[in-house]
């Protein structure tokens, strides 16, 4: 039984433009915005786009701006707002219509990392991988990462400097360092971060690791630790000497 | 379940602002705290710099003042107030705070911003917040200095005693040694640039290292501003027994 009603206003439109809708939504306990957005497109708005999956926080379609802050719909409770909720879609990347947008440059980015390469030693040995439990703990903490793009929606650089052409943005700096600090990765990527990826327009305010659903501390755990690693390359004056005594160069930014 | 007659209507932009679900506080506090907070003490810190002797009165030393190095009519403390300055200016949680706070970059998540010309931390100045692990190293320095003048202030002339003063000078080392060993850099260095932590006996023991940085770094914000606030209590209270206006309640054996 309906407890009571709920404005909800969604954004209808497309790349062209568009407005506000208001839909009278009757609400029951423990209802999420997902629930009410698609009880609005099955009642009243049936040509509503909207891109939902799993309803349960683990496949990430469902991201958008909800009272202007970026959310999954899926688990955001309508508890959480009153009366009265609106719901747009992602700013930081291109409307395709009413809630849903193109997200298809991140899988663009996602192709320029180079992907997990082991030795040539643990490529060619007939033996199973031993590794332990605290080299994968650091690990698995990125690989929680459900590829909603909360992060890269709420990255000042993407969404208020239009950076994509400079930085890769958070959610491929947790990618980059579930790679570098794998024990049997060997590629160094250093000069992907420096050059390409952009990790230097971080300025790291932490949106990211706020709005992640995941709780991934994506700022303290990958993006600084990335930062410290790129210092240890082309910063750090005392590990280049050491470098250059032993023969090495500095890796070239790519 | 019952269901309410189906309206659909446009609506006028909605101007009730971004509501972060993650605080209740309105999103202009946290910078506003961050430019009142730090203005006061960069003032403060530039007026005991420049202008003021050194802070010092048996057994009580400022931190402004350690090392007391003193060379000619140069005040003692610009020998010293450089190194925790940068080290704070270049810190990893204090770039959040200024980047919000003094230039809106962002000043709160999913807000909008100023638009003028962003580069981060890849041009001048803020690129040079990439040596911040050169300030660690001579902060790290001035702390061993700290630790020494925090047990000196338990010694009244010989005779071991407590005071107000003692009491704040330990508590202000334990406050930055907490927040200067909890930095990132330091958790870096420590052991977060290895890849495997098992591979070998030195690995296993950076680990532990790392895993005892990491439970400071957690809460690295709160010892930043915990510690900003005792190293000024620390320096007025010792300036204000310089100045006679306050006695110092004690202890001696």
């Amino acid at each position: 039984m309906a407890d009571s009603d709920l404005d909800l206003r969604i954004w209808r439109g497309d790349a062209k433009g568009g407005e506000l809708v208001s839909y009278r939504v009757p609400v029951t306990e423990g209802m999420v915005v997902l629930d009410a957005v698609l009880w609005a497109q099955a009642n009243m708005a049936s040509d509503m786009a909207v891109r939902w999956n799993c309803k349960a926080a683990k496949c990430g379609s469902c991201s958008a701006e909800i009272q202007g802050f970026p959310r999954l719909m899926c688990k955001t409770p309508i508890a959480d707002y009153g009366d009265h909720v609106t719901v747009r879609p992602m700013r930081a990347f291109p409307l395709i219509k009413d809630l849903v947008t193109d997200v298809s440059w991140n899988y663009e980015v996602n192709k320029q990392i180079p992907p997990f390469t082991p030795s040539e030693k643990d490529m060619n040995t007939s033996e199973p991988w031993r590794m332990q439990q605290k080299d994968v703990d650091r690990v698995m903490e990125f690989r929680k990462c459900i590829e909603c793009f909360l992060c890269q929606d709420v990255c000042h650089v993407l969404r208020n400097h239009d950076g994509k052409s400079n930085f890769y943005g958070p959610r491929f700096m947790v990618r980059i360092a579930a790679l570098e600090m794998h024990p049997k990765d060997s590629l160094d990527r250093r000069p992907l971060l420096k050059g390409n990826a952009g990790l230097g327009y971080c300025n790291v305010t932490k949106c990211c690791t706020e709005v992640c659903p995941e709780h991934i501390k994506i700022t303290d755990n990958a993006i600084i630790p990335l930062k410290e690693r790129m210092d240890d390359a082309y910063f750090d004056p005392v590990r280049a000497l050491i470098r250059r005594i032993g023969g090495g160069r500095k890796p070239k930014a790519v | 379940m019952a269901i309410s007659e189906p309206v659909a209507r446009p609506v006028a932009a909605d101007r009730t602002g971004v509501k972060n679900p993650y605080s209740v506080l309105p999103n202009w506090l946290y910078p506003a705290f961050v430019v009142v907070a730090l203005s006061l003490f960069g003032a403060y810190a530039l007026w005991v710099v420049f202008f003021q002797p050194l802070g010092y009165v048996m057994p009580y030393l400022s931190p402004f003042d350690s090392p007391p190095i003193t060379l000619g009519r140069i005040p003692p403390a610009i020998w010293v107030a450089w190194a925790p300055l940068v080290f704070r200016l270049s810190c990893y949680y204090y770039r959040k705070a200024y980047f919000r706070s003094f230039f809106g970059h962002p000043r709160s998540c999913a807000v909008p911003e100023p638009k003028r010309r962003y580069r981060g931390e890849t041009a001048f100045p803020w690129v040079f917040n990439n040596f911040h692990r050169f300030a660690f190293y001579a902060t790290v320095v001035q702390v061993g200095f700290l630790w020494f003048d925090a047990v000196i202030a338990f010694d009244f002339g010989g005779r071991f005693g407590v005071g107000f003063g003692s009491v704040l000078m330990l508590a202000n080392v334990l406050l930055l040694s907490g927040y200067t060993f909890g930095c990132h850099a330091f958790r870096h260095l420590a052991g977060g640039d290895l890849d495997c932590f098992s591979c070998s006996l030195a690995a296993r023991a950076r680990h532990r290292l790392w895993r005892g940085v990491t439970i400071l770094n957690i809460k690295h914000d709160r010892w930043a501003w915990a510690s900003l606030f005792t190293v000024a209590a620390t320096d007025i209270y010792i300036r204000l027994l310089l100045a006679g206006v306050l006695h110092d309640p004690r202890w001696v054996s």
